[in-house]
């Protein structure tokens, strides 16, 4: 009997070791990201680093601003969610409250299929297509630009916007609905006067996932967005905070380096930000 | 008293099942009507079919035809929408929108255009006033609704159906999931309502039949078996079902 | 009728909708054709069945197809264990609610970080810390930490519909907590452990900046425990490779052409799994 006792003790243990994993992976990342983000910083200044404009790392005498690419993983993700979430939010309630059976089962696959295709993908479609096409329409000479970061962000954020909306939307009371359409409100305007207000914490839920999909894309948007660490410009080559670690971490070492990590660090609290306030608006939905 | 609804010949199928047959029925304006009968009957259906909620079933077939005001509200050229902001609705569960007392009231109105502060200010004391709910809400129309009791939810649902200014309330069961004290706050503003509107109320519970009703109208089995005079119904039923049903023999 | 205004509403928000929807659906039916277009005369037994030569100038994606391969198995042989533990803690021995909410917000937080941030922290904690070097372990090793959420979710998921009469039925026949474990609650979860692989399969196949610092860009042709101590690129490593430094793009959509046939499968089969345990929960 105490044998048993103890091998239960210790599976208990086992177990408790793997749940506090996930938690353990948080602590590791934000640890290891805070003491190697942290030094490049302190040398840099902390001012000079994050309002910086001039990004210069290989130059002889080295220029570490990042302001270039923190406000380009802003406007980029602006962007994208100022085209991305009205055609998701449409597309949603159209999906929830109005489309046949059919309809909504092929738009279900077509979504999914849209949220699975790998990043790299997007980008190089958005490369031979997307940049291509923007360097004619308006007439520029490169057409790898935030703009086309911008496009190609949307879209990779669409799948996001309308499942998580869909899912909001089709969890309002049919109640609410039949009380609107009783009132002789027609349907589309019972849809979207009560059926979405109903469904508002799910829908914002929905645009903060949408911004931190686009903020932390990487791949897709280093291979359209011309990666040059210019201040962003709508028709310009720009570098995201994603890309400018991605793009010198191969070669970098020293400060150079430590400056990447540092960049990381800005991106990781923008992303912790953004989760807090995905789990704020998760948790409304749910009461 | 001139009759405001007519149905004639009504019948309605679910797919390959026919939950209303033969229905015809004449509504008295400015009185209150009672459907009865046991659960399944087809009394919330046929009341569906007064303002065309059973539209929004895809599945759903009709034939015969519905006046109202001598105009067949089945016909194409009539306007859903302009139909049940005359013929309003309040349901079984009380159903306020997710938003304050004042964007529940104002709701209806709003949709049909009217925009004025002062206007809407006006409706929704007026509708609010006619529901008995004014002095208990006047001091939080800000408030959301969600946070009323089960019956000023209900109460608020009336007085939201009356700020379209409706000819006809119909109650779907609207006290079913009241407590006896909430249940007869609204059978006293019912009866106070029949003044200026026309009521039709389906109930399970024949007291409030009796109690608050000029005509009843039994339905079993999609049938409308019987319909008459309130007191008439219950005293002396004609029909040997209708007899079985008031005195509790099934149902 | 309706007055004009109202009219208007009506119909801007319904064409808004059909818009929306219709360019939602020409943007996943373009996308398909394109690379199916654009990369299905690429794919030729050669380029599946070779590793690159630069001195016949030839390129075959076999070793990066097999590193994909490996890259797959090494995660989820680790994943699955750790994940399916995680959710048994949760759902069968946590008790304090606090330390449940505590997890399940890490978990939270681990699915909302960027796969930059993971390859970063891979790269320093597995290849330089645990010195594996830029290894596909350890870019097996960073995916692991990225797909433990989902793992975790489907399995407590699933878990928590085994019915609760069953963990009592068996501790009421004198089992231990363990063997309770082993023999009702295990058996419970294997729906969830299924569509928790078939998802992380989707998420490995499609990640790609995870990997660019762990697990490197080699396309050498390696066994499966020598590929894995060594560096490789994956399928979606090389297509950016192959595209955007080699610019070599028909090999790039051949390899999207892959991966978009890949993406169809998994979406195919995570309905069809998921179809099947409704049913089977039904019965």
């Amino acid at each position: 009997m105490k044998k048993n006792k103890t091998i239960e003790r210790a599976i208990h243990g086992v177990f408790l070791i793997l749940g506090l994993l996930t938690v353990g992976c948080v602590l590791l990342i934000t640890i290891y990201l805070v003491i190697s983000g942290i030094p490049a910083i302190a040398e840099i200044g902390l001012f000079d680093f994050l309002f910086g404009t001039e990004w210069a790392s290989t130059a002889a005498e080295p220029k570490y601003g990042i302001l270039p690419f923190i406000l380009t993983s802003v406007y980029g993700t602006a962007g994208a969610i100022l085209i991305g979430v009205p055609i998701g939010f449409f597309a949603a309630v159209y999906l929830s409250k109005m489309a046949n059976q059919k309809v909504k089962a092929f738009m279900e696959g077509a979504v999914s299929l849209l949220a699975g295709i790998p990043s790299v993908v997007y980008g190089l479609v958005g490369m031979l297509v997307l940049v291509p096409a923007v360097r004619e329409i308006f007439d520029i000479p490169d057409g790898a630009s935030l703009f086309s970061a911008i496009i190609v962000l949307a879209i990779m954020i669409l799948p996001s916007i309308i499942k998580v909306s869909m899912t909001a939307l089709e969890a309002v009371p049919k109640e609410y609905e039949d009380a609107s359409l009783a009132l002789g409100a027609t349907p589309v305007e019972t849809y979207f006067r009560v059926s979405a207000p109903a469904a508002k914490s799910g829908i914002a839920a929905a645009v903060v996932l949408g911004v931190g999909r686009a903020i932390g894309e990487a791949m897709a948007v280093m291979m359209v967005s011309g990666n040059v660490p210019n201040m962003p410009s709508l028709f310009q080559s720009v570098r995201f905070l994603t890309t400018a670690v991605a793009s010198e971490m191969s070669y970098s070492s020293g400060l150079q380096q430590q400056a990447l990590f540092s960049i990381a660090l800005v991106l990781f609290l923008f992303i912790m930000l953004i989760n807090a306030t995905l789990n704020f608006f998760l948790k409304k939905e749910k009461d | 008293m001139s009759d405001i609804m007519t149905a004639k010949d009504l019948n309605l199928w679910y797919d390959q099942t026919q939950a209303l047959k033969n229905v015809s029925i004449k509504i008295p304006e400015k009185s209150i009507t009672a459907f009865i009968g046991p659960s399944g009957c087809g009394k919330s259906t046929f009341l569906k079919t007064l303002n065309r909620m059973n539209d929004l079933i895809p599945s759903v077939k009709i034939t015969g035809e519905v006046c109202y005001n001598g105009q067949n509200i089945y016909d194409s050229s009539v306007d859903v929408n302009e139909l049940r902001r005359e013929i309003g609705m309040v349901f079984q569960k009380p159903n306020p929108f997710p938003m304050s007392i004042y964007d529940n009231i104002a709701y209806g109105p709003r949709t049909h255009g009217i925009k004025s502060k002062v206007k809407l200010d006006e409706i929704v004391e007026q509708s609010l006033r006619d529901a008995a709910i004014w002095d208990e809400v006047k001091d939080r129309l800000k408030k959301n609704a969600l946070g009323m009791s089960g019956g000023q939810q209900q109460r608020l649902c009336i007085a939201r159906a009356l700020a379209v200014k409706p000819k006809i309330l119909l109650m779907d069961e609207p006290t079913s999931a009241l407590d006896p004290i909430s249940t007869s706050r609204i059978e006293e503003l019912a009866i106070e309502l029949k003044k200026s509107y026309t009521i039709v109320i389906v109930t399970h519970n024949m007291q409030q039949a009796v109690r608050i009703s000029d005509n009843t109208a039994f339905f079993l089995l999609g049938e409308l078996i019987e319909y008459g005079e309130t007191e008439k119904l219950f005293s002396q039923p004609v029909d040997k079902r209708t007899e079985d049903y008031i005195t509790g023999r099934f149902g | 009728m309706l007055n004009k205004k109202r009219k208007a509403y009506t119909i801007a928000m319904k064409a808004a909708m059909y818009i929306s929807t219709g360019l939602t659906a020409a943007l996943v039916i373009f996308l398909v054709a394109y690379v199916f277009v654009k990369g299905i005369p690429h794919i030729s037994w050669e380029l599946l069945s070779t590793k690159p030569s630069y001195i016949s100038g030839r390129i075959g994606i076999l070793p990066d197809i097999l590193n994909t391969l490996y890259i797959v198995l090494a995660t989820l042989i680790f994943v699955i264990p750790l994940g399916v533990g995680a959710a048994i803690y949760l759902t069968e021995y946590a008790k304090n609610k606090k330390l449940v909410g505590i997890i399940e917000y890490a978990a939270e937080t681990l699915s909302g970080i960027p796969s930059i941030i993971y390859g970063l922290v891979g790269m320093l904690f597995f290849c330089q810390f645990l010195g594996f070097k830029t290894s596909l372990l350890a870019g097996s090793l960073t995916l692991v930490i990225m797909n433990l959420p989902t793992v975790m979710r489907t399995t407590q998921e699933s878990l928590k519909t085994v019915p609760q009469s069953y963990r009592d039925g068996a501790f009421g026949l004198g089992a231990g907590k363990w063997r309770v474990i082993r023999t009702v609650v295990l058996p419970g979860c294997v729906d969830g452990v299924i569509t928790g692989c078939i998802l992380s399969v989707g998420r490995i196949l499609g990640e790609s900046a995870a990997l660019l610092f762990t697990a490197g860009f080699a396309h050498a042709l390696n066994g499966i425990f020598e590929g894995l101590t060594s560096p490789g690129a994956s399928l979606t490593v090389a297509l950016y490779v192959y595209a955007k430094e080699q610019g070599e793009f028909g090999v790039a959509f051949a390899i999207a052409a892959i991966l978009m046939i890949l993406t169809l499968l998994i979406n195919f089969s995570a309905t069809l799994v998921s179809r099947y345990f409704a049913k089977k929960r039904e019965l």
